[in-house]
């Protein structure tokens, strides 16, 4: 219950951003927002079920194109997100069976080079999806604040919605599968936990949401390029931010994502051409020193001042 | 006859992408980690052959032992300063650890040596061999012998030297190595070293095929997973084999399906032996 306030009033705290009629600030708040529900995504399967995934950059990609495709031949927008939801969540729920049954390295070579194949694929069938040259989404016909003011709403409600679809895991059955699975897979196996369900499920979860923030991410910028909705850093932003908010809590990865990007912003605006080597020396300093996140540092404290009374 | 010539492509191609992966797949096996740093590793090696070659006149063939060696003490100084904190934990962190490094270190080569492609320009050629119907470009040649050499010359320090010997241990068992008096952290440090050094060379043969620069980096740690879950993990027969099945697999498909699906067709062949036989085709089963 003090999960659903939480989630509920700092919804509606951030949705006053929108008001604030500041593009900048809404441009950042977006990519918050966008990051956020990829963050949470990921928490799914890398974070719950223990498995080291960087599959997220292909759903993203996949939600980015099929959605862009999708509106191309005539499709609504909003009708070409879900649909880019359910093309996401199809695919994953295939690509799940063939990688799933790894484990450890495997597993992470395996999901990191479907965004590769995808990637090529997209960029040698250029009659369906442009190939290299991209792809222009049709543009909305209202006014460039409305534009800013529309997209933050929409990846704000993905972010909660993904946050809410969090927590709704988090208490249940298969919640508590995937902690289990986390700890030890083949013990959950033995008490009968159905490990290959309960995986399958947290990898189509995590691949749900990505490919709608994907294809709002498509029509926000109106133009996608497989180099762009493809990159590998869309599979380790969201790593890095769960593990900077605390890895398998349900509102870490929210908080991670704010977090890293802003620092981001602040390394971008002031030291353009270093800005991929400072992400790289927060990476190394957060494995390093904090693999528990900045909100186990929080409970710490917390756990020693209760301790001391 | 022109499969023949597609044949010598490939295998040609394939020694090179030996030697790629054979360091990434030693890394892998030994210490249990995705360097994900290896490609970068390559391409620094390749501009320690470019410099050299400009400036101080030295063939690449010849470099290959410098980049080598300044490799080698990047690697072992980086393994044992910062990796091995961190070498018993998860896959995720370790693996975002080297991910990390990269960012900073491909960032730093970006700086320095800017994004622009470079060539090495040889001003002697070997000119180009023909074997009956075959032709192939000596320089190519000579690059892929060199690096099926280094690459076997591995295969023997591993097993008949002490440090191989104490590498191969600490594969096998890391425990039991423990226990036998083998120094695990300094041979986990070397391995890493060797790993590097492999990259260095191989990335100073590949500047006089492949044009250098930053960029290149995924594209040679791409090629180095396949060869490795192609081949099997962690053995040197392993990647040799798997890199030659790669390169020849490459140069058929880029000639039946045209040359942009090759790099799709080789993903493609991975994930389905990921599916069917995760250990490789020269791995042994429960060895991973």
């Amino acid at each position: 219950m003090k999960n659903w306030i939480i989630l509920a009033a700092a919804t509606l705290l951030l949705a006053t951003v929108a008001l604030s009629g500041n593009n900048y600030l809404l441009r950042l708040a977006t990519i918050m927002c966008m990051y956020a529900a990829l963050a949470q995504s990921w928490n799914f399967i890398g974070g719950m079920a223990g498995y080291p995934s960087f599959a997220t950059a292909a759903f993203f990609g996949l939600g980015a194109y099929a959605s862009g495709v999708l509106q191309t031949h005539g499709v609504p927008m909003i009708a070409a997100w879900g649909l880019a939801g359910l093309v996401a969540l199809a695919f994953a729920a295939f690509i799940g069976g063939a990688i799933l049954h790894l484990r450890g390295h495997y597993f992470a070579i395996a999901s990191l080079i479907i965004a590769e194949m995808l990637r090529e694929i997209v960029n040698t069938t250029p009659d369906l999806t442009g190939g290299g040259m991209g792809l222009n989404l049709p543009i909305l016909r209202i006014s460039v604040g409305a534009q800013a003011q529309f997209f933050f709403i929409a990846m704000l409600l993905l972010a909660a919605l993904t946050t809410a679809a969090a927590i709704i895991v988090q208490n249940s059955k298969l919640g508590f599968g995937l902690r289990c699975i986390q700890q030890n897979e083949d013990a959950a196996n033995i008490l009968g936990v159905n490990t290959y369900g309960y995986k399958t499920a947290a990898f189509v979860l995590s691949a749900v949401f990505a490919g709608i923030a994907g294809a709002i991410y498509a029509s926000w910028v109106n133009y996608i390029e497989p180099p762009d909705v493809f990159d590998i850093l869309l599979a380790v932003k969201p790593l890095v931010m769960v593990l900077l908010g605390g890895i398998g809590t349900v509102f870490g990865p929210a908080i991670g994502a704010v977090i890293l990007l802003t620092f981001e912003e602040v390394v971008w605006r002031n030291f353009l051409t270093i800005h991929a080597a400072a992400l790289g020396v927060i990476i190394i300093l957060l494995v390093l020193f904090l693999p528990n996140g900045l909100l186990s540092l929080i409970r710490e404290h917390l756990a020693k001042r209760g301790a001391a009374k | 006859m022109i499969n023949l010539q597609i044949l010598a492509n490939g295998l040609v191609l394939g020694g090179l992408y030996a030697c790629i992966a054979v360091g990434f797949s030693l890394v892998w096996g030994v210490l249990n980690v995705i360097n994900i740093l290896h490609g970068t590793f390559i391409v620094l090696g390749s501009y320690v052959a470019f410099f050299a070659y400009n400036y101080g006149g030295i063939h690449p063939f010849v470099a290959v032992i410098l980049a080598g060696g300044v490799l080698y003490v990047a690697g072992y100084a980086l393994q044992r300063g910062l990796i091995n904190r961190v070498i018993v934990a998860p896959v995720l962190i370790t693996l975002t650890l080297t991910f990390g490094l990269d960012l900073v270190l491909n960032n730093a080569m970006l700086v320095a040596f800017t994004a622009d492609y470079r060539k090495i320009n040889l001003t002697n050629p070997l000119g180009s061999i023909e074997i009956g119907p075959i032709f192939l470009p000596g320089d190519r040649v000579a690059a892929m012998a060199l690096a099926l050499l280094l690459t076997v010359l591995l295969y023997w320090l591993l097993r008949n030297t002490r440090i191989g010997r104490a590498i191969v241990a600490v594969r096998m068992d890391r425990e039991a190595a423990t226990l036998m008096g083998v120094e695990v952290n300094h041979v986990n440090a070397v391995t890493f070293g060797i790993g590097a050094l492999m990259a260095g060379a191989a990335g100073a043969l590949l500047s006089i095929v492949y044009p250098i620069s930053p960029l290149n980096s995924s594209l040679f740690l791409g090629k180095a997973f396949v060869v490795c879950v192609l081949g099997g993990l962690g053995s040197v027969p392993g990647a040799m084999v798997g890199g030659l099945v790669l390169g020849i697999i490459e140069s058929f498909g880029a000639f039946w399906f045209g040359p942009e699906h090759a790099v799709t067709i080789s993903f493609a062949l991975l994930l389905l032996l990921l599916f069917v036989r995760p250990s490789g085709l020269l791995g042994k089963k429960g060895y991973e």
